[in-house]
């Protein structure tokens, strides 16, 4: 057949014709900003008056911030002779005060020869994120995560270790009581195990790692003399570890059937909610002293740690409710169906498909919580914002504003587009929706 | 509804115990712990702020200092707490602090009402306009329909309100937040007039490029009596502090200063310098502290004059006269009582 038709037909392609590129305007560059910058009249109106803008803001900005910026200097008026010496008219930054205060803005008044250990905490910090951030990592290596709160606290405050490794105890002690509830009440403790459990530790906590003064000893470094971006850390890094446990649980216990443990939750989270984070940290910095002895109150740090923990834990359980609202029952069902118990279904069903749902949430608290570090100002801790006034007041600097802030805002921003980022890619590993 | 009844009478019972327990003995507790736990302003040019090193410095923490020196010998024995507004005076009745240092007007209300004692007046100031010097306004007189930069919810607001209305002027406020809001504002023109205290004027114009072009008018509309105060109950303790404050000033009246007060101490012809000094009767001894308490005080930190010239003086950056504060025998205020 086919001789037939190489006889009758002029001419047979012996093979495919080569695709040929696509038109010039649905390829490359041309493309792009036409989909995503000129995709329809109003949309290309609006690009074209960004872009208007963006070149009207961009260059002056460029020209305070580099261009005639200061570097170096001791004081606002040697900036300016500086500037005014380059022929610089007009606005500049006048980077020189962040340049001599650096140091205050990382550690506050941390004494100097004792730098290494809050810049060790935080590599640590990164060491025992890692585990629990990355699943590459081995399973084993949470331990160090779990232990690094204590390490922490014993690097930053000082002191001797003895108290620090009594109060690594505190969980285990916990662990030990909730065994001995589940034994006693026949393998089936639940709640009430887990209250006496945290109960054993805090009252171990309390009472125990104040009798030892012993072991290697750290030069003990005062809650007054820490500030700048190490507060802001300290502050919001304890928030956001602590609060997502707390919330999982006050979440876990306003779905509860209990109504004891149902009403205490909805009382907590309804009351934390309804009252604005800057009065509870004016309750934290003046109120709570009263109910102290003068002298034996608990560090302000401390205190302040706790007020934000508890703030953030109450947006955190709702935030989780949500997730477990979202779920249909049908998981629940299926979870009791398989012979679970309430703890095994919540850890092994229910909660990993309930915290997948909530991660946007869940980190959209964190990101809040770490920025409303800042408001501890307003109670005159020195944290990046709060640190601008004393460095303002000293004589030399009086009168530079934008600089600080540029500054403080920069490194919030790295930090939270971070967390942002990582919450991404969180949501992209565990996507395994209906697509 | 008992039940909560309950709960807060043991939470008022347990804060009385707790404020009835802060108010005893503050010196020996002070002793105890081994330093001054002093309030202090978060950062007010010249009188509070940090230097580069990190130690707290300044006119009103120089105040808190000598005290530190008085008891301890040691200028160094003090921490410091940094207070705002908001929480200077909680801090100081819930006996987080032992002493509050931090340009605090020493009011009728704060010292009944609010229970605490002023031990004497570190700073005597008073609300003062700045204008641009291209306006050509030399009396605040002149200002009808200004519009005046002004801070809320502070007594300025109130004293501005009350001096023009007996003026019978009109003014527009622009309502600010802080200093430094106020500075960008001024300097753009968002406002004819900047109102705040006389000290705080000195101290942002002093911060301006061109500070000659801003005149400060010569109308003070208020008296703001500034000084370091204690709680109520604890009349030795405060008089500790006032001591402390009063030797600084005594030692400028009668010439005793940082670099002459080692000499003096050996014993002088003048019988009022000898007992501040320690080398006539037991005068440290009555208030519980060193005989050579005085000596201590103005050797570290020196006298009003000095503390004044080092701080906020004419030679320093903020650049304030003595005005109202100076001596008594000078024309102005400050008039300690005798040392007898």
């Amino acid at each position: 057949m086919s001789d037939v038709h190489a006889q009758t037909v002029a001419y047979v392609a012996p093979s495919q014709i080569p695709p040929s590129p696509p038109p010039a305007r649905e390829r490359g560059a041309v493309k792009w900003l036409r989909a995503n910058l000129f995709s329809s009249i109003s949309n290309g109106i609006l690009t074209v008056i960004a872009i208007l803008i963006i070149a009207y803001a961009l260059p002056a900005l460029v020209q305070w911030a580099f261009v005639d910026a200061v570097w170096s200097a001791g004081s606002l008026s040697e900036c300016r002779e500086i500037a005014a010496a380059r022929g610089v008219e007009g606005a500049f930054a006048c980077w020189a005060v962040i340049n001599e205060r650096f140091n205050q803005f990382l550690f506050g008044f941390y004494p100097e020869e004792l730098y290494w250990r809050p810049i060790l905490t935080f590599l640590l910090m990164f060491a025992a994120a890692a585990p629990i951030l990355f699943n590459a990592i081995p399973r084993k290596a949470l331990i160090g995560s779990a232990l690094f709160p204590f390490v922490a606290y014993w690097l930053l405050w000082g002191g001797p270790a003895a108290p620090v490794i009594l109060a690594i105890i505190g969980p285990v002690v916990g662990y030990v009581a909730f065994r001995f509830v589940e034994k006693a009440m026949h393998g089936d403790a639940g709640a009430t195990g887990m209250v006496v459990g945290a109960l054993a530790m805090v009252l171990w906590w309390s009472f125990v790692p104040g009798l030892v003064d012993a072991g290697p000893a750290l030069e003990p470094v005062e809650s007054a003399r820490m500030g700048g971006f190490m507060l802001a850390l300290i502050i919001g890094i304890t928030g956001i570890a602590a609060s997502l446990p707390f919330g999982i649980l006050l979440a876990l216990g306003r779905k509860s059937d209990l109504i004891f443990i149902k009403t205490l939750s909805v009382i907590f989270i309804e009351f934390i909610r309804g009252v604005p984070l800057i009065t509870l940290l004016f309750v934290a910095s003046s109120v709570l002293n009263y109910f102290f002895p003068p002298g034996t109150a608990l560090d302000l740090i401390l205190r302040v740690v706790i007020m934000a923990t508890l703030f953030a834990s109450a947006y955190m359980a709702e935030v989780i409710r949500g997730g477990l609202a979202a779920l249909p029952s049908g998981q629940y069902e299926a979870a009791d169906s398989l012979g679970l118990d309430y703890w095994k279904s919540m850890r092994l069903i229910i909660l990993p498909q309930a915290l997948k749902i909530s991660i946007p949430g869940i980190v959209n608290t964190f990101i809040g919580l770490f920025k409303d570090t800042t408001l501890v100002s307003v109670i005159g801790l020195l944290d990046p914002v709060g640190i601008i006034n004393p460095i303002r007041a000293d004589s030399n600097w009086n009168g530079i504003v934008w600089e600080f802030y540029v500054f403080v805002g920069l490194f919030f921003w790295v930090f939270c587009f971070g967390m942002s980022r990582y919450s991404m890619y969180l949501e992209r590993k565990l996507a395994t929706d209906h697509r | 509804m008992k039940r909560n009844l309950l709960i807060g009478a043991v939470a008022a019972a347990a804060g009385m115990t707790a404020a009835g327990a802060a108010s005893a003995a503050t010196l020996d507790d002070v002793k105890a712990k081994g330093f001054v736990q002093c309030g202090v302003a978060t950062g007010v040019p010249g009188f509070a702020y940090t230097e580069a090193s990190g130690e707290w410095t300044g006119f009103d923490v120089a105040v808190c200092r000598a005290v530190a020196a008085a008891i301890f010998g040691d200028a160094q024995a003090v921490k410091f707490t940094p207070t705002t507004g908001k929480t200077r005076f909680t801090a100081l009745a819930s006996g987080e602090i032992d002493m509050l240092a931090r340009n605090t007007t020493w009011t009728f209300s704060r010292d009944v009402d609010l229970k605490f004692t002023f031990v004497g007046v570190n700073y005597y100031d008073g609300q003062g306009f700045m204008v641009p010097k291209a306006l050509g306004v030399t009396s605040a007189k002149e200002l009808d329909g200004a519009t005046v930069c002004i801070q809320t919810g502070t007594t300025t607001e109130l004293n501005l309100a009350d001096y023009f209305r007996i003026n019978n002027m009109s003014y527009e406020p622009v309502p600010i937040e802080t200093n430094a809001e106020a500075q960008q504002k001024y300097l753009a023109n968002a406002c004819d007039v900047y109102t705040t205290d006389a000290s705080g004027l000195a101290a942002t114009r002093s911060t301006f490029e061109a500070p000659k072009d801003h005149v400060i008018l010569p109308e003070i509309i208020s008296k703001e009596p500034l000084g370091p105060l204690v709680r109520h109950g604890d009349s030795e303790w405060a008089d500790v502090v006032r001591w402390a404050f009063n030797a600084m000033v005594i030692a400028e009246e009668l010439g005793v200063t940082s670099e002459n007060v080692e000499e003096m101490a050996k014993g002088t012809d003048n019988p009022e310098i000898n007992r501040m000094l320690g080398t006539e009767g037991e005068y440290g001894a009555m208030l519980g502290l060193d005989k050579n308490f005085a000596v201590n005080i103005i050797k570290t930190v020196g006298n009003y004059g000095e503390v004044f010239n080092e701080f906020i003086g004419p030679d320093t950056a903020i650049g304030l006269e003595r005005g109202l504060n100076a001596q008594w025998t000078q024309g102005g205020l400050l008039y300690a009582p005798p040392f007898r």
